[in-house]
């Protein structure tokens, strides 16, 4: 179990508990969370899953497979450094608990 | 919008997202979602690919956690048929009994696999693949004791491609029979489907071009046992596959009078011949602007993006649907991705690394990129889809240019 907090660009924000083996994706989906569109159902081919990562709530993150970096290209709103693709962050027993991500604009 | 209704019949990635979409939207009616298979709304794509092997799970291939429906305050039938359309008194007929009133009704009833017309089509190990149980059903036999079976594919589309690479994957012998000239000829460039088809032979898929299946015949179990081939080859076959497309689900749009071909027929707000009935996904046919006529496109992102579109429509936004339609599809490692639509396109540039299975064809018509197929290569694929969506001034010339790089030129745009 995480606590995920999910920051809309409206100022906004949505914090909830999503037990493990779900992704930050899949968080958002049960949660229905607007913002999170994830087209593709987490296997890295949309984009539409993409976030900006807080930096400053100190999470450890999975390093990034070549697949995320690539599809990380063409996301709707603009890459930054803090860009991850959401399914391709799973929440483990004791990974990403506190996570903190904002929502871009735009995911299509 | 309080204390209107919305009914949405068929509960799959269409009729699940718009159920989503007119909460997330802010509708506060009632939504009901009648769904005539047994599971909650999933995802179909793993099917063919890693719900086959086990890497997907069962609960990977739910759209949404069951509690999820409760929550929103969503009534879900599952198990249940709608059939039975009044549009005078505006209501659904379920095959339970139960009666439906809406004041929006949304077909979102997809499509099913094409039956094979041939002699002994409907023996016992002729499969067809569309829904979670065909899957298990499937699985089942691939993993039949750890037995090395033959299996034979009808149809080298999407699914007979993906299906076909899964089996190889899982050590099985695979024969691949199409009637066209290439693999996925209807839905990609030359370029590509040689690729892909050459990938499927190296990795041990018998690929048997310009043929067809001219009748399926049973073994002493009663099972099928071969297909007899047009230029009489029996190919062996402990199991088939016959994946050559589908139709769409038209029977209760067709049974109330609505108009339908080949799909049920809507305008660019997906609104039926009736203004209080939306059609989308699979079973709908829509003006699109990227195709520049009426088409049916079978595509999650095609059901998930209509599903928004009719969502806002019902909550007072009238925008009409142009979103840029897109593709994937996953054989054995190769990522394939198809952003536009490539049918018809007079021109191909390929871009990329060929001999490393890396690459894009840019595909143009009249010198407008239309659309771009890319193998590994999501970078490209990514950036195209925001090419064509913001109306790309893209050429042939800059495509075939050394050196060139869709990255490098999407970070002067910025
Ligand atoms: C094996 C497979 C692999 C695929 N892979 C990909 C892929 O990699 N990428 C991609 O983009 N797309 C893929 N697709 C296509 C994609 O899954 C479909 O385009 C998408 O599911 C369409 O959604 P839909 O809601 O229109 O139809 P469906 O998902 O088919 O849902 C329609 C539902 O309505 C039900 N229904 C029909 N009539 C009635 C009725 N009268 N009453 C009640 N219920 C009814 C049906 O049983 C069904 O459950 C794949 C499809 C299959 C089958
Ligand atoms: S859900 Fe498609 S890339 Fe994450």
């Amino acid at each position: 179990m995480a606590k995920i907090t999910y920051k809309h660009p409206d100022g906004t924000e949505t914090v909830v508990d999503v037990p493990a083996p779900n992704t930050v994706m899949r968080g958002a989906k049960i949660n229905n969370i607007v913002g999170i569109e994830a087209q593709c159902g987490g296997s890295a081919q949309c984009g539409t899953c993409h976030v900006y990562v807080d930096e400053t709530c100190g999470v450890a993150l999975p390093e990034m497979h070549e697949d995320e970096d690539e599809v990380l290209y063409g996301t709707a709103s603009p890459r930054r450094d803090s860009s991850r693709l959401s399914c391709q962050l799973r929440i483990t027993d004791d990974a990403l608990d506190g996570l903190v991500v904002h929502l871009p604009e735009r995911q299509s | 919008m309080a204390g209107r209704s919305v009914v949405i019949i068929g509960a799959g990635q269409a009729g699940s997202d718009t159920a989503a979409a007119l909460r997330a939207q802010g509708f506060t009616g009632s939504i009901t979602l009648v769904g005539d298979e047994r599971h909650p709304p999933y995802q179909r794509p793993p099917l063919s690919k890693g719900y086959l092997t086990g890497a997907t799970l069962r609960e990977d291939l739910l759209l949404r956690p069951e509690t999820f429906y409760p929550a929103q305050d969503i009534e879900l039938l599952c198990g249940d048929e709608a059939v039975g359309l009044d549009r005078e008194i505006r209501s659904v007929t379920l095959r339970s009994g139960r009666e439906l009133r809406y004041d929006t009704l949304v077909l979102a009833t997809g499509a099913r696999p094409r039956r094979l017309p041939v002699p002994g089509a409907d023996l016992p190990g002729v499969l067809t693949l569309r829904g979670a149980d065909d899957s298990d059903t499937l699985r089942a036999r691939l993993a039949d004791g750890g037995r090395t079976l033959d299996l034979a594919v009808v149809g080298a589309g999407f699914i007979g491609l993906e299906l076909a690479a899964t089996a190889r994957k899982l050590g099985h012998r695979v024969t691949v029979v199409e009637a066209l000239p290439r693999a996925l000829q209807r839905a990609l460039s030359p370029e590509m489907s040689a690729h892909l088809s050459t990938e499927h032979q190296r990795r041990g898929v018998r690929l048997l071009l310009r043929r067809e299946v001219t009748e399926l015949l049973a073994g002493a179990t009663g099972e099928v046992r071969a297909l007899r081939l047009n230029d009489g080859e029996l190919v062996p076959a402990d199991l088939v596959v016959v994946g050559i497309g589908v139709l769409p689900n038209v029977d209760l749009a067709v049974g109330a009078g609505l108009a339908v071909g080949d799909g049920i027929l809507v305008d660019e707000h997906l609104r039926t011949s009736d203004p209080d009935i939306h059609a989308i996904g699979d079973c709908a046919r829509f003006p699109s602007p990227h195709a520049g006529r009426p088409v049916r496109l079978e595509s999650v992102q095609n059901a998930t993006d209509q599903a928004r579109t009719v969502a806002a429509a019902v909550c007072g936004a009238g925008e009409p649907y142009t979103a840029v339609p897109w593709f994937w599809s996953e054989q054995y490692e190769l990522r394939l991705q198809i952003a536009g639509l490539t049918a018809g396109h007079d021109q191909a540039v390929v871009a990329g690394d060929v001999e490393q299975g890396r690459f894009s064809v840019f595909c143009f018509r009249e010198g407008r990129l239309t659309g771009v197929e890319s193998l590994n290569r999501a970078a490209d694929h990514g950036i195209s889809r925001r090419l064509l969506a913001a109306g790309t001034d893209l050429t042939p010339e800059q495509v075939a240019r050394p050196g060139f790089d869709l990255k490098h030129l999407a970070r002067q745009a910025t």
